[in-house]
């Protein structure tokens, strides 16, 4: 077979899965955070269109147009909270975020 | 050329699948109707939308009863290629999230008057949540509960936000959105891995490759290639499961509940804590029973350690808690671990246990919400657990109310609380019954006993709201307390409902049970 194995796009696809997964974690900017949530939407994205590919089967690209828009709509829910958040304080660092604790 | 499209469309879809989705067919007209009707109505009569949302959702339930009783014999019963399945498991679940839709409309009139919020988005995000949920109960295929999940999710991320010049509520909307995308960026991947395993998003089939793949590896006979599935069915296994922690709040990935609680609008706390997680145990049982089913040994254990972590760490942050919103966010995060015996239990009595259960606990916090909303008032918050001091002397028949939604979550015999958590233990004692026979594991018993002691450590907590009510030697202050009519109506709903779950619950359990028995098989 030509071109690369499909256990090659998992694996990539894992990593860029991992890196969203991290960068989430150690950002500490609400936009930054957001677009490492993306980041692994689109991970899982290649690993639908690669077993897409691997099995000849339409659903699982039909399954990558459905997360993009849904990715984007949350993009748009999203971005508006964002947008109340730094209207009323001037800031976007998740650890200034702190009126609700114990 | 007409003639051609025609019949393109009807092999498309039947019109007679039509029907299966009638509910959710009338609750998104009415969310969309609502949201012009916010449009043409003055502020003052916004309130109109709340009644036209209750009406709409009085419709949908009425639909949901003809699909149920013109089908009796039929069930399951399945359309779009597969992929919505009505069955016994979807009609229970639906009727509770009506149920909750309905109370969470009916406490939040007052509310948003109190806020000065009185919008009709409101009612039509809440009917688009619901339509979410119900699809959550039907979705018989991985695309079609991601996309409801997602509508769910959404709405409920701007109901979190729903009083924008609120801080509490733009930091409570920016955590739960931010940890609401990231579980379901885990639970999405989960997801993939399951497609890759079997070729296909359709959860029966889903079912069949996941047995293959565990039959397979008990034979050891079988060629190395499926064997070979099993690590990536594993990881795709505890990506769903660690997705679905994060919706119904359990622990390790519960933080985000008692922020998202706390910071919410009250009446958005009272759907949040209801629907959403209802919504989220019916995903967890479409998936993990009807798609993972197989996989239970691998499963089971897993859920246990975490049912077993959850109870406790919920019932530990509820002991210091003043808030009581806060408080009531433990306590649903405890409940949560109650809720996930059902599942490791597995049995009639669990599945029995868990819809029980759930419709008792969206009656009983409901009503403790709604008590809470009508202590509120313009300036004074009332969500500390000091406001309801004296609440006896003001306003006895409150105070008795929130008594009971109390004893009902703590378990009280005689409340429907109780009937919840006795078909869960008893779920999970038969199951340890039969496992024990089978391969000498107890620790399902062991798992009871930890679940027993928590209920009781639990009631410290709940009794407190009651000894500040009955025994305080203050008045947190004399102004009467804040009602509207829909608000008194919800409360009452919710008390009688508790009572007759709890003193006479015959007719519903059995109800439930030939449901779930048809579904089982």
């Amino acid at each position: 077979m030509e071109g690369p194995q499909l256990s090659w796009y998992l694996a990539l696809s894992a990593i860029l899965f991992t890196i969203g997964v991290v960068g989430v974690i150690i950002k500490r900017n609400v936009i930054a955070m957001f677009m490492c949530i993306e980041l692994m939407l689109n991970a899982v994205n290649l690993t639908f269109v690669a077993f897409s590919s691997y099995f000849r089967d339409v659903t699982g690209q039909l399954f990558v147009f459905i997360v993009m828009t849904v990715a984007a709509a949350e993009a748009a829910v999203g971005l508006g909270i964002i947008i109340t958040i730094f209207r009323n304080r001037e800031s976007l660092d998740v650890d200034e975020a702190s009126v609700l604790k114990l | 050329m007409t003639l051609l499209l025609q019949a393109n469309t009807f092999s498309l879809f039947s019109v007679n699948d039509l029907r299966l989705i009638a509910p959710e067919l009338i609750l998104t007209m009415c969310g969309c109707i609502a949201l012009v009707m916010e449009v043409i109505l003055p502020y003052k009569k916004s309130k109109w939308t709340a009644y036209f949302a209750l009406t709409g959702i009085a419709l949908a339930a009425f639909s949901l009863v003809m699909l149920w009783s013109g089908n009796r014999d039929s069930l399951p019963l399945s359309g779009f290629y597969g992929m919505v399945r009505i069955d016994g498991f979807a009609l229970l679940f639906k009727f509770i999230f009506l149920v909750a839709a309905a109370l969470a409309i009916g406490i939040a009139t007052r509310f948003l008057d109190i806020e000065g919020e009185q919008h009709g988005e409101y009612y039509a995000l809440v009917l688009f949540a619901t339509v979410g949920m119900m699809f959550l109960g039907s979705g018989y295929d991985l695309i079609l509960l991601y996309i409801s999940l997602e509508l769910m999710a959404l709405t409920f991320y701007v109901l979190v936000a729903f009083t924008k010049r609120e801080k509490r509520s733009n930091e409570a909307a920016m955590k739960y959105f931010l940890l609401g995308a990231f579980s379901s960026g885990i639970l999405l991947y989960g997801m993939s891995l399951l497609y890759g395993i079997a070729g296909s998003t359709n959860v029966g089939e889903i079912g069949q490759s996941v047995a293959a793949i565990v039959g397979s590896v008990k034979t050891a006979e079988a060629g190395d290639a499926i064997k070979g599935l099993r690590p990536m069915l594993l990881l795709g296994m505890i990506a769903l499961a660690a997705g679905l922690f994060f919706k119904i709040s359990a622990v390790p990935f519960h933080m985000w509940a008692p922020d998202a609680y706390e910071g919410a609008p009250t009446s958005v706390t009272a759907f949040l804590s209801t629907g959403s997680k209802a919504a989220s145990f019916a995903l967890y049982a479409r998936i993990f029973i009807s798609a993972l089913g197989d996989m239970r040994a691998d499963w089971a254990p897993l859920l246990g350690l975490v049912a077993a972590i959850t109870i406790f760490v919920g019932n530990w942050g509820a002991v210091t808690q003043e808030n009581s919103k806060r408080l009531l966010a433990y306590s649903s995060i405890s409940n949560a671990g109650y809720l996930l015996l059902g599942l490791v239990a597995g049995n009639l009595y669990g599945y029995v246990g868990i819809f029980i259960y759930l419709l008792v606990y969206t009656l009983m916090n409901m009503g403790a919400f709604g008590i809470v909303i009508s202590l509120r008032r313009r300036g004074i918050i009332g969500d500390n657990v000091d406001d309801m001091a004296g609440l006896a002397h003001k306003a006895p028949g409150m105070a008795a109310m929130m008594a009971i939604f109390m004893l009902s979550l703590g378990g009280l015999p005689l409340t429907g609380g109780f009937m919840g958590k006795y078909y869960l233990l008893l779920g999970l004692w038969q199951r340890g019954q039969v496992e024990g026979k089978a391969s000498g594991k107890t620790w399902y018993y062991w798992l009871a006993g930890w679940a027993i002691i928590n209920i009781v450590i639990s009631f410290y907590y709940y009794l407190r709201f009651i000894k500040v009510m009955y025994l305080g030697d203050r008045i947190a202050d004399d102004k009467p307390l804040s009602l509207s009519p829909a608000l008194r109506t919800a409360l009452a709903v919710s008390v009688l409902g508790i009572i007759i779950i709890g003193v006479y619950p015959q007719p519903i359990i059995s109800f439930a049970q030939d449901l779930i028995r048809q579904w089982m098989h």
